[in-house]
């Protein structure tokens, strides 16, 4: 049966209705719709998918969205998923930029605003550190470099992940392979 | 005009470098805004990234509606700001979708190809160091003009711990910024 594009709209316009903070917190919902009440796709098909839509940039959420409408309907399925995704948030900020430029300057919104910016920079800490310990100790000084760079030295975000990505690359080409011989090697004996 | 069409490019390129979504984009978005064209002060970044917490969607969309609004209306009418935000938003997607389409389409084995793994393997600890990275300058900005400053007092430091130690026993982010906002009002309104 060919899914409406209506449909595609409708489900993932519930998805993005529906998911606070974004990212990952999108992801139980996504799957309860396309795979449990919708049966796009499989349980397998969509880990791969996640992991797909980790190594392509933007929001996961998007990704995983835009992959699915696009897996049911193509091209148009993908444009119809894509949009139901982000409709209710750009809807719901546009209203706030709206009205927030008339009460900015409330005394009121003010403090609460006061409030808010040292909350924020401590919920953005709190994943710096988990997702650091869970990394080899060597590690942390490519992360404080790249820290430095972006913070101290004022270096565009997108040279450090472009240098990156290069290094990284050329680590699995040339280094990675010997490496992982001396260990099966190892594993042998 | 000519705003309109930086205001394109800038969520273009953060949507085509955004790996590993969510915080991890906070970088390139602070970096294109506020660093780079000044469109927001630190401060107000700082309030996009609280009202994005609280509101549905990833903060890459949010940010996107929010400045594109922020930029057009600077421009000219409301309608630029409309439009502004329509552009952004369109902008920042752009790279998902294509990008996506072409993965669905063609490169359906890039799940185990080595360079894609070697480049995500390099890329891991950067994005880490980049998210600290918004996070310091959140903290210390390059500028000491007042509305630059997320930290006015001893308060800032005190509602940070709170919040910390909250999100570290995972209490809802949500429940957090609304704490603190309710602290925010009692401390600099109320007394």
């Amino acid at each position: 049966m060919r899914e409406s594009l209506r449909t595609i709209f409708v489900s993932f316009f519930k998805i993005g209705m529906f998911t606070f903070g974004g990212g990952y917190a999108m992801i139980p919902l996504i799957q309860r719709e396309v795979i449990d009440n919708r049966h796009w796709v499989g349980e397998k098909e969509f880990l791969d998918l996640l992991t797909l839509a980790q190594s392509v940039p933007g929001p996961i959420s998007l990704n995983t969205s835009v992959f699915v409408g696009y897996k049911v309907r193509g091209l148009r399925g993908a444009a119809s998923a894509l949009l139901g995704a982000i409709l209710p948030s750009f809807a719901i900020i546009l209203i706030i930029a709206l009205f927030f430029t008339d009460v900015r300057h409330n005394p009121v919104v003010d403090a609460a605003f006061k409030g808010m910016r040292p909350a924020v920079v401590a919920l953005i800490i709190g994943p710096v550190i988990s997702l650091a310990r869970g990394m080899h100790w060597s590690m942390f000084f490519v992360i404080a470099a790249a820290a430095l760079a972006v913070w101290g030295l004022g270096w565009s975000p997108i040279y450090v992940l472009v240098a990156a990505a290069a290094a990284g690359i050329a680590w699995e080409l040339t280094l990675a392979p010997r490496l992982g011989k001396k260990n099966t090697e190892k594993d042998k004996d | 005009m000519l705003l309109l069409w930086q205001l394109f490019v800038s969520y273009l390129k953060i949507g085509f470098f955004g790996f590993g979504g969510g915080y991890a984009m906070l970088s390139l978005i602070q970096n294109e805004v506020v660093v780079q064209h000044e469109w927001l002060t630190n401060a107000q970044f700082a309030d996009i990234v609280a009202i994005s917490q609280i509101t549905p969607g990833p903060i890459a969309i949010n940010s996107a509606t929010y400045v594109g609004y922020s930029v057009g209306i600077e421009a000219g009418s409301v309608w630029y700001g409309v439009l502004g935000s329509i552009i952004a938003t369109f902008a920042v997607c752009l790279p998902s979708l294509t990008l996506m389409i072409l993965v669905a389409r063609f490169f359906m084995r890039l799940k185990n190809n080595r360079l894609v793994e070697g480049a995500m393997r390099g890329m891991r600890p950067v994005v880490i160091g980049m998210i600290a990275a918004a996070a310091l300058l959140l903290i210390f900005p390059h500028s000491k003009a007042p509305d630059e400053q997320n930290f006015i007092d001893a308060w800032s430091w005190v509602l940070f711990g709170g919040v910390f130690v909250g999100s570290w026993r995972k209490v809802n982010p949500i429940l957090l910024i609304v704490l603190s906002a309710a602290a925010g009002i009692l401390i600099y309104y109320v007394f």
